[in-house]
């Protein structure tokens, strides 16, 4: 982890409230897949966790929604202006060469990270079946994107606008999705529904965090088996096994 | 220039320390930079036993700052004592112990265990946390129980003993005074400033606590004040602390009447900045025409 002032290559809307940035960084190339970098925002204090959506040499792609004043601020810097990035961050999704098909399946804002491990598990030849939920088509992106790494995709939108009406796991069910090998990353409601069942893969979490390397405690969560054990999502996440932590 | 600072159980070769609970046990910041580049450490707070802390979420950003209510989550002083100090034994700098408790018998176990370790130099008693013996009241908001904490611990103290104060009182000097009646060899001030947020969605409160401790620049001319009033009211050495994210910052504090200074919340917007400001300390003093730390403390009343 180092900090950096990168360089904007591209700073694009791609979904409704939804925008797509890539970064030049000499940091791209210490990242794994699931990992994030902590954001500093002209005129905010906390810095803003983001996970990073694809990796390449010497410059990386983050996607991220606007929810507030910081990211709202963020939606308008430009091509060429500096980021002050401090990365990449926390544990990454671990890819293991027995495991032949692997299933994703992301939610909203939790879709971005799924998009690297994507790309390494084809690189692989693994097969990668992929479930993507949104709120409605506006919603929608990365669709073509994986579909170009050779993935089965399957869009879910809960207002079936587009594509399976219903939440990822109806989507599931609708496509008689077997593989049970899950990588994910979500929206709580929709992390405890693949909880329920599923028990073999890896799981990403989100938090608010301050300082984002492990120091200030913030993002804590207890660990399900373990009495009085923790765990940093900054830290020793973002990336779980299934039914370590507790939310 | 000189930097260097000596105060009670302390040779600070600068006199930047960064402030409990923002650093953690430096573990994370060794990874960034060399630990004994800072003049000193102030480490996340012990207590009797191993503490969770509150429910999350634990922070909410605030204009120039930020709210947490984190609730004293340590691993207890033992595994601190067995795991901790001896990893910050490696570097060449001062550590500072923060103390906490739920009740005055929690900072004399703690403290009495912490007396036979050679890596911390002082203490730093934590008296803003709630005191369940006291219904949940802050020890640092009542001269008298503020004072009866501090004797308690100088009575079983082997190393100089700071107390950090809150500043959610109507008179800090008051408390001031009490606490170095009760043979406090140093104060540090100020703890955070009680605050809250509410969510506009749900109209809740944002931190799972409800309230949280504000710090970060927003809280700089409160704690610059306190330490002006307070520094020209005592006798014993000051630590600064609220807000400081520069050298100038440091300065201004130090003109206040404190000693050395604590940098908080800053840590997590720039990791690297206590040693941005240690680089940058020499110029700004010499900007001032200021020769030496010493020269410039207590400036703004002397």
């Amino acid at each position: 982890m180092k900090e950096e002032n990168g360089i904007i290559l591209s700073n694009e809307k791609i979904a409704k409230d939804t925008y797509r940035m890539e970064i030049a960084a000499g940091m791209a190339n210490d990242m794994k897949p699931g990992q994030f970098v902590n954001v500093k925002i002209d005129g905010f204090m906390l810095r803003r966790p983001i996970s990073i959506s694809s990796i390449e040499d010497n410059k990386f792609v983050i996607v991220y929604k606007v929810v507030g004043d910081g990211t709202l601020e963020l939606s308008k810097k430009t091509l060429n202006q500096k980021i002050d990035i401090f990365g990449p961050l926390g544990s990454f999704y671990p890819i293991h060469d027995d495991i032949e098909e692997v299933l994703l399946i992301g939610g909203g804002v939790g879709v971005p990270p799924l998009y690297e491990l994507a790309k390494q598990c084809r690189k692989k030849n693994k097969e990668v079946n992929v479930v993507l939920g949104f709120n409605d088509k506006d919603s929608v992106f990365y669709e073509e994107e994986f579909k170009k790494l050779g993935c089965n995709l399957v869009v879910a939108t809960m207002d079936g606008s587009y594509g399976v009406k219903g939440t990822v796991m109806d989507a599931i069910k609708e496509k008689n999705i077997t593989c049970d090998y899950t990588y994910s990353c979500g929206p709580r409601p929709m992390l405890k529904a693949v909880e329920s069942t599923y028990t073999k893969g890896y799981m990403s979490f989100e938090s608010r965090m301050a300082c984002g390397m492990g120091a200030c405690m913030a993002c804590v969560a207890k660990d399900k088996k373990e009495e009085n054990m923790y765990h940093r999502i900054c830290k020793e996440g973002p990336v779980f096994p299934i039914g370590k932590v507790e939310f | 220039m000189d930097l260097s600072v000596k105060l009670p159980g302390l040779n600070l070769k600068n006199p930047i320390i960064p402030a409990s609970g923002c650093f953690g046990f430096g573990r994370e910041f060794a990874e960034l930079y060399d630990l004994s580049l800072l003049g000193g450490i102030a480490i996340k707070s012990a207590t009797p036993a191993k503490r969770f802390g509150n429910p999350t979420p634990r922070v909410a950003e605030t204009p120039k700052g930020m709210l947490n209510a984190i609730g004293l989550q340590n691993p207890g002083v033992d595994v601190i004592m067995k795991k901790e100090l001896p990893w910050l034994a490696q570097f060449d700098t001062e550590i500072i112990a923060n103390v906490a408790g739920a009740c005055e018998e929690d900072y004399v176990e703690v403290v009495k265990k912490l007396n036979d370790n050679n890596v911390v130099k002082a203490y730093e008693l934590n008296i803003s946390c709630p005191n369940v013996k006291h219904g949940g009241i802050g020890l640092g908001t009542k001269p008298e129980l503020a004072a009866k904490v501090t004797k308690m611990v100088k009575e079983v103290a082997t190393k100089p003993v700071y107390v950090k104060l809150s500043p959610n009182v109507t008179d800090i000097v008051e408390i001031a005074k009490a606490v170095e009646a009760a043979g406090a060899d140093g104060l540090v001030l100020i703890n955070t400033l009680m605050g809250m947020r509410l969510d506009l969605r749900t109209g809740k409160p944002i931190l799972a606590n409800v309230t949280g401790g504000l710090s970060g620049p927003a809280i700089k001319p409160v704690a610059i004040r306190m330490v002006y009033q307070v520094s020209q009211a005592v006798n014993i050495p000051i630590i600064g602390v609220g807000g400081i994210t520069c050298a100038e910052d440091v300065l201004e504090f130090l003109y206040a009447g404190a000693s050395a200074v604590e940098v908080g919340m800053q840590n997590f917007v720039d990791p690297y900045c206590c040693v941005k400001i240690i680089e940058e300390l020499p110029n700004v003093l010499d900007k001032y025409g200021i020769h030496s730390v010493e020269e410039a403390v207590g400036r703004s009343f002397k």
